[in-house]
């Protein structure tokens, strides 16, 4: 199996933990990673702030790089997924602005039929092309023991009504069930760990994240597993912060649910990015795991 | 429901605002349930609702409504969106209601338009972002107390090979920069 892969800014060096477990599980699972050529930004939620139309295009410049001979974009961050989908759907619904856009992409020499790619995410790459079979079957490590919270956030689910609930998404939660962990029937599942908040208004964003930590550990949850770069860095790098600004020890480790499944595969943890995330995951891992 | 459809005896503000905004005509739906407030996680921080919000652009309170801090609590969750029984993008239309405050200089009392403002210039250099969630380069420039205080998260962030000084360049980057001349200009 062969993907287009976007990896976004952030797998570059802040999530290079989630780069690194995403390539060797796909390895694992037998499917390429076919990386564009020189793919730019995706704008984030800052451009399309600035100018709509300009954000579209800077977004657009990336589906017109897929090859021709492909027809699936993977994308596992969800920022990154959610504006490359959504400039996709506006572009098939919006005839004036898919005109203007193409307008655009022409003084780049480029070009882009909406619809032409599917844009997708990891998660649902994985649970979706792999199932329950294909999953289970490299299987080297069953994960009994450990308890998980799944945590999918926001822009993966929503606004983009696809396989999954937008509010109560289960992708995750079977995929880790299928390799025996126990699954905590997490609330704050789809909950927003607030973006860019951080830079903007501490006390809003902190309270966001504790939300979320709180919620795990009123759950029992040993950890959260998490499928976006922004997520991961609200939630463990400013994990310390939150804390003092909660007046609560939180010690939550947060890991991308590549990692997880790495482990699942019989990997080797150094080489599924352990180490980077600010909160320790593999002592809890090593005490829970059977 | 086309633009021309509903453009006669409306509030200005209203017509302004659904022409910035791609299916913004729902907006005229709106049955001020307040499901969107109810679901959004930073209603409490804002000066209205967005139920609200929408009340007072219906009555053309322009100003009001561009200096309120609505538009910068939204962190673009979608949750108000799913949840709109009537279909109304309302994450769209809180963006562009942050393109129309910025194009005023208002800013609801947040830094959040020069932090877009840095974001996006990266980009039209680089071709990608620096790491702004971690702050740094964006502190340094607007808020060197808030960077000085986040000193030690930076620092385990650069001793984990996490944070880096500049985002790399794309190699194209002629290429992009001609895509967004020709947008901008499309876009005036
Ligand atoms: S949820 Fe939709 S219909 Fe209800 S008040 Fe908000 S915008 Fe209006
Ligand atoms: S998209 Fe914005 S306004 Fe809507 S619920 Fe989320 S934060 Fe609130």
């Amino acid at each position: 199996m062969k993907y287009a892969y976007y990896p976004g800014c952030s797998m570059e060096c802040n999530a290079a933990a989630y780069e690194l477990s995403t390539q060797a599980v796909a390895k694992s699972l037998d499917f390429e990673l076919v990386e564009l050529e020189d793919w730019n930004c995706c704008g984030a939620t800052e451009y399309f702030s600035q100018d709509e139309l300009t954000a579209s295009a800077v977004v657009a410049r990336n589906l017109a790089l897929v090859a021709p001979e492909m027809d699936q974009l993977v994308a596992p961050c969800a920022a990154c997924y959610c504006n490359l989908a959504k400039v996709d759907k506006m572009m098939g619904e919006d005839a004036e602005m898919n005109g203007k856009i193409n307008t655009a992409l022409k003084a780049g020499g480029l070009a882009y039929e909406a619809g032409r790619v599917k844009i997708r995410y990891l998660l649902d790459v994985i649970y979706r092309d792999f199932g329950e079979e294909g999953v289970k079957a490299k299987m080297q490590q069953s994960l009994e023991g450990l308890r998980i919270a799944p945590y999918y956030g926001c822009q993966a689910v929503r606004p983009i009504k696809r396989e999954d609930d937008t509010e109560y998404p289960m992708q995750m939660d079977e995929l880790f069930s299928w390799l025996g962990a126990e699954v905590v029937d997490f609330p704050v599942k789809a909950h927003c760990c607030g973006g860019h908040m951080t830079q903007i208004s501490e006390p809003q964003a902190f309270e966001m994240i504790r939300r979320i930590l709180q919620s795990a550990v009123d759950y029992k949850a040993d950890m959260i597993l998490c499928m976006c770069p922004m997520c991961q860095l609200n939630l463990d790098g400013y994990q310390s912060r939150v804390s003092s600004y909660a007046d609560k020890e939180f010690n939550m480790p947060i890991i991308y649910f590549t990692q997880m499944l790495g482990l699942a595969f019989g990997l080797n943890p150094k080489d599924l990015g352990f180490g980077k995330e600010l909160v320790p995951a593999l002592p809890t891992i090593e005490a829970k795991l059977k | 429901m086309s633009v021309q459809h509903v453009a006669e005896g409306i509030s200005p503000f209203l017509k302004e605002l659904i022409e910035d905004t791609p299916k913004g005509e729902r907006i005229m739906h709106c049955l001020q349930c307040g499901s969107c407030g109810g679901s959004c996680p930073n209603s409490a921080d804002m000066d209205h609702t967005p139920r609200k919000l929408f009340a007072m652009i219906m009555a053309n309170q322009r100003n009001e409504v561009l200096a309120a801090n609505t538009q910068w609590c939204c962190v673009s969750c979608y949750l108000c969106t799913t949840r709109c029984p009537q279909e109304i993008p309302i994450t769209d239309l809180m963006y562009a209601l942050k393109r129309m405050a910025i194009a005023e200089g208002k800013s609801g009392g947040t830094n959040a338009p020069a932090l877009a403002k840095t974001f996006t210039d990266l980009v039209d250099r680089y071709g990608r972002s620096y790491e702004l969630g971690i702050a740094g380069l964006y502190h340094l420039l607007n808020r060197p107390v808030a960077m000085a205080k986040m000193g030690p998260m930076g620092l385990s962030m650069f001793a984990k090979g996490r944070m880096a000084i500049l985002p790399t360049k794309i190699d194209k980057i002629d290429q992009l920069q001609a895509i967004i001349n020709k947008a901008r200009e499309l876009s005036k």
